[in-house]
């Protein structure tokens, strides 16, 4: 049995082909209408979401499966005092897999190790998020055509944003990807990611203060809000908060086939008026996040796409099988 | 000067920091251990000045894998039949569990019940260092406000 639980957890080869799947879904949805007929999805979110939560219900209802859960800590048997170990244990016995989003670090990797069904790591605290990486990882490539030989500039909130935690980790595997890491100094990336991924596998980077500066260099933009919810402390947050706002003005000295990307939801960082610009594809993220959440859910339920299930059952009727 | 006899079998841990021998006692479990432990402590050393010595007699199976981490100059030597059958390096141990406690507020171990408390070693440009498995937040570096 798999879980997702660190982006890493699947390799580059398994990474191409579910995004593969998730192609295939984009082109066809119908096809893949009754793949789930029969299974359940349990939405375990102990942190208020509205855009995974969601699209996780959807790609399971997507693929005619059904969806249990609970949308806040609150409602939860958490409010007890149950432990995740146990909340797993139990729903274990409910679901055939379950996505759980929480605000500790580390909560999906506790639960994984007591469940005895696939867990997904929908988010934890601010260090994880391996299904919106996906869901990057296959605007990146339907845009760019490849996941290597870009450079991509992370703006924003880069200490506690999990999306760049993810996605750093992930796209430092490719070959020929530089980053540009744009935060104010309070902001900056964690020293983990820069020494045990950057620095650790020679990924070149570099960090900056000034959005405009760099940005004739970009191939991918990834804008990031500031999370109010990551603060302990409120006059920070508000310090913060405004440190970048993309305006089309900015946008000025971009290559025209840039990609703005954006794990939303947004604040104010990326001004409306960017909404038409043919370089955001940040909607586009959203819709690609249902299908690579199906091609994700097939994939830990090891259940095969019809396309590929109809050439197995043609080959066997051929051997004779 | 202080006389203990030599052992015939058993451990010697030598080169403890003055002070620190009653804490890695206790760190070690060795309170649990039916045989005879002798701690000697600001013993004279040409390398520290003062030192700590822990020996146990009769055992030679103790998991000392910890003290890699707490203080790599700390010193084992293995005793049979009145000689030392091996001295021990110590090494940084791959994983800790339940010795020291992640300070991430954020992390599930800090509201979990039950949960194992698990750091990893790690590669970093400043030398390696542990981090906590579950948030990876790096080891604060204070072995002396361990777990036990």
């Amino acid at each position: 049995m798999r879980h997702l639980i660190d982006p890493l957890d699947f390799t580059v080869e398994e990474i191409e082909a579910l995004l593969d799947v998730a192609d295939e879904i984009a082109a066809d949805r119908q096809a893949f209408r009754q793949v789930c007929q029969g299974k359940t999805l349990a939405t375990l979110f102990y942190e208020a979401s509205t855009r995974t939560r969601l699209s996780f219900e959807a790609a399971m209802l997507n693929l005619g499966g059904n969806v249990l859960g609970f949308a806040t800590a609150d409602s939860s048997s958490a409010v007890k005092g149950e432990s995740v170990a146990d909340t797993i244990r139990t729903v274990s016995c409910y679901a055939d897999i379950c996505a759980m989003r929480h605000p500790k670090e580390g909560a999906p990797l506790r639960a994984s190790r007591f469940s005895r069904i696939p867990v997904i790591n929908a988010g934890d605290g601010g260090h994880q998020h391996p299904t919106q990486t996906l869901t990057d990882l296959m605007t990146i490539r339907r845009r760019r055509k490849q996941l290597g030989n870009i450079t991509i500039g992370l703006c924003g909130d880069l200490k506690f944003g999990r999306t760049v935690h993810s996605l750093i980790k992930s796209l430092a595997r490719y070959e020929g990807v530089k980053f540009i890491l744009i935060s104010p100094e309070e902001l900056r990336v964690p020293d983990y990611v820069i020494e045990e991924v950057l620095w650790d596998k020679g990924v070149p980077f570099v960090e900056a203060e000034d959005m405009e500066l760099v940005m004739d260099q970009l191939d991918i933009l990834y804008m990031t809000r500031v999370q109010k919810e990551r603060f302990f402390n409120e006059e920070d947050y508000v310090r913060l908060k405004d440190t970048y706002i993309l305006t089309p003005d900015k946008l000025a000295a971009a290559k025209p086939d840039m990609a703005i990307l954006h794990p939303l939801p947004r604040v104010n960082e990326i001004s409306i008026d960017v909404d038409q610009d043919p370089r955001a594809a940040y909607f586009e993220q959203a819709q690609n996040g249902v299908y690579v959440r199906m091609a994700l859910i097939m994939m830990l339920l090891e259940l095969a796409s019809p396309a590929a299930a109809m050439a197995k059952d043609g080959a066997s009727i051929k051997e004779g099988r | 000067m202080l006389n203990i006899d030599s052992l015939e079998r058993g451990i010697v841990i030598d080169h403890i920091k003055a002070g620190s021998a009653m804490w890695l006692y206790q760190l070690l479990n060795l309170d649990r251990l039916e045989c005879t432990v002798a701690i000697i402590k600001n013993a004279r050393s040409n390398k520290l000045g003062k030192k700590d010595i822990i020996k146990i007699e009769g055992m030679l199976d103790i998991n000392l894998e910890i003290l890699g981490y707490i203080d790599p100059n700390i010193t084992i030597a293995i005793i049979d039949e009145g000689k030392i059958i091996e001295k021990k390096r110590l090494v940084p141990p791959e994983t800790l569990r339940n010795v020291i406690r992640c300070k991430n507020p954020r992390c599930i171990t800090s509201i979990e019940e039950g949960v194992d408390h698990i750091f990893r070693l790690t590669k970093g440009q400043n030398g390696p260092r542990y981090r906590c498995a579950y948030c990876e937040q790096e080891d604060q570096g204070q072995p002396e406000k361990l777990l036990k």
